[in-house]
C-alpha cells in the first residue's frame, strides 16, 4: 500500500511540473484537476490543523486545569466571535472585514515594536553571541550600512569621488544577497525534486 | 516551449539524474563525498545526544510555510529534519515536538512522528498532539510557539523553515530559557535576525545541508554533490559573461 501511495505522489508531482515545461493540451487537463484537487486538500488541512488548535489544545487546557487556561479562553472566545460573524456576515462583509483587521492590525503593531526594541537590544549584544570574525565582520557591516542608509552622508552626491565610493559600497549587499539566494535557489531545487522523484519522502502514507 | 522552459527542464532533468546517480552505492563507495565541518550542527547533535540522556525534549519549528510556495522547500527540510531527530531521540522518554503555522505542514509534520514512531517500535507512546499548528499568521504562531519553548521540558530548539522578523520573538525567548538552538531559514530577513539573536546559525545553502549531515538518507547527501556540480556550472557561465561583457562580445 506505501508504495502504491508513493507511487500517485511522484505522478502527481511529476504532472504537475512536467507541465510548467511543456504546453500539451493533455497535460493541460491532467495538471488543472490535480492543482484542483491540491488547493481544496490544502484548505481541509488547514481547517483540521485550525480544529485541532481549538478543540485538542484549548479546550484540552480548560478540561486539564492548565496554568495558561486563561489565554486559551481568551482564544476560544476569539475564535467563536469571528467564525460566527465570517458565517452570519460572510468573509466579504465590510463589517465582518473591520471587525477582524481593527483587531488584528494593533495587536501586529504593537508586535513591531516590540520586535524594533528587541532587535535592537539583540543587536547589541552581536559581538557576546559570536565571537568570531565573522561576528566582528556582521557587526562592522550593521553600522556602516545604517550610517551610509541614514542619510546623513548625502551631501557626497556633489562629490564625484566620494559618489562613486559609496555608490560603490551600495553594490556590497546586493552581491552578498545574490550569492546566499542562489544557494538558496539550488538547495530549494535539490529539495522539491528529491521529493518529486521520492528520495525524500516527507510524507509516511 | 519556449528557451527558458528548455533550460528550466534541461536543470530539473540534469538535478535529478545526478541525485540518482550519486545515491548509487557504487557511486558513494569509489567516490566518498567530502564534507566540510559546519560547527553548530556539530553542537546540535551533542544537544540532541544530551536530551536523550538527561529525558529533555526537542522542539523542531518549521516557521509559517506555504506548501504551495517556493519557500516552502525549507519548511520539507524541516520535515525530514525531524524524521531524523525522531530515530536520533527514540530511546529518550520525551519524543520530539513539531509546531507550524500552515495545516499542510502540521497534518505532514504528524504523519513524519506517527512514522518514527512505527519505524522505532515506540507506537504506544505516540502522542499525535506532537505536531500542532500554533496559529496561522507569523505573529501568532511566534506567539504559540514560544508557549513550547518556555515549556521546561524543552531544552533544545531546532528553528528551520520559513521565519521572518516574527523570529526574533522565538530567538530571545529560547535565550532567556538559556535552551540549545539552531536557527535557519530560508529568507533573508529571517537570516539576518537569526544572525543578530542566535548563537548557532545557518547561512544560505547550510539550512539544506543539515539532513545530510545528520546522516539522514544517501539521497541527500547526493543532492549536496548536484549542488555543488550546479553552484560550478553557474560560477563559470557567470565569469564568462562578465568576461564577454568586459571584451564586448555580449
Amino acid at each position: 500500500m506505501k508504495v502504491v501511495n508513493v507511487a500517485i505522489a511522484v505522478l502527481a508531482g511529476l504532472i504537475v511540473l512536467l507541465g510548467y515545461f511543456f504546453n500539451s493540451s493533455g497535460l493541460h487537463e491532467l495538471r488543472s484537476p490535480l492543482l484542483d484537487w491540491a488547493v481544496t486538500l490544502s484548505g481541509i488541512a488547514g481547517l483540521v490543523a485550525i480544529l485541532n488548535l481549538v478543540f485538542g489544545v484549548h479546550l484540552k487546557r480548560l478540561r486539564e486545569n492548565h496554568p495558561r487556561k486563561g489565554s486559551s479562553v481568551v482564544i476560544l472566545i476569539s475564535f467563536a466571535v469571528t467564525l460566527l460573524a465570517g458565517i452570519f456576515l460572510g468573509p466579504a462583509d465590510e463589517g465582518f472585514q473591520k471587525l477582524v483587521t481593527h483587531v488584528q492590525v494593533p495587536i501586529e503593531s504593537s508586535l513591531m515594536a516590540v520586535l524594533a526594541i528587541t532587535l535592537v537590544f539583540a543587536a547589541l549584544k552581536i559581538l557576546q553571541r559570536h565571537r568570531n570574525w565573522m561576528g566582528f565582520v556582521f557587526f562592522l557591516s550593521v553600522i556602516l550600512f545604517l550610517v551610509l542608509n541614514s542619510g546623513v552622508l548625502a551631501f557626497t552626491s556633489e562629490v564625484p569621488f566620494l559618489r562613486d565610493i559609496l555608490s560603490s559600497l551600495h553594490q556590497i549587499p546586493v552581491a552578498g544577497a545574490r550569492g546566499i539566494l542562489l544557494g538558496i535557489a539550488l538547495g530549494s531545487l535539490a529539495t522539491g525534486i528529491r521529493v518529486i522523484i521520492g528520495s525524500d519522502r516527507p510524507y509516511n502514507g | 516551449m519556449t528557451g527558458e522552459n528548455l533550460l528550466g527542464f534541461i536543470v530539473v532533468l540534469f538535478t535529478a539524474l545526478g541525485i540518482a546517480f550519486f545515491s548509487l552505492k557504487r557511486i558513494r563507495a569509489q567516490f566518498p563525498a567530502y564534507i566540510r565541518k559546519i560547527p553548530p550542527i556539530g553542537r546540535l547533535k551533542r544537544a540532541i545526544g544530551l536530551s536523550v540522556e538527561d529525558g529533555s525534549r526537542v522542539h523542531l519549528s518549521l516557521g509559517s510555510p506555504g506548501l504551495s510556495e517556493p519557500a516552502g522547500t525549507s519548511a520539507l527540510v524541516g520535515l525530514s529534519t525531524l524524521h531524523r531527530v525522531g530515530q536520533l531521540s527514540s530511546t529518550s522518554d520525551q519524543p520530539p515536538v513539531c509546531t507550524s503555522g500552515d495545516g499542510n505542514f502540521t497534518l505532514l509534520s504528524r504523519d513524519v512522528l506517527r512514522g518514527v514512531a512505527v519505524e522505532t517500535n515506540t507506537y504506544d507512546s505516540f502522542d499525535p498532539d506532537q505536531g500542532w499548528l500554533t496559529g496561522i499568521t507569523p505573529f501568532s504562531y511566534a506567539l504559540g510557539a514560544m508557549e513550547v519553548i518556555k515549556d521546561p521540558i524543552v531544552k533544545t530548539n531546532i528553528l528551520i523553515g520559513t521565519f521572518g522578523t516574527e523570529a526574533v520573538l522565538l530567538s530571545t525567548t529560547a535565550e532567556q530559557r538559556e535552551s540549545f538552538t539552531l536557527a535557519a531559514s530560508h529568507s533573508l530577513v529571517g537570516q539576518a535576525v537569526f544572525m543578530a539573536t542566535s548563537r548557532d546559525v545557518l547561512l544560505g545553502e547550510e539550512l539544506y545541508a543539515l539532513p545530510a549531515y545528520l546522516n539522514y538518507r544517501p539521497a541527500h547527501l547526493a543532492s549536496l554533490r548536484v549542488q555543488d556540480v550546479l553552484r560550478y556550472i553557474i560560477g563559470a557561465v557567470l565569469v564568462a559573461g562578465t568576461l564577454m561583457r568586459a571584451l564586448g562580445i555580449l
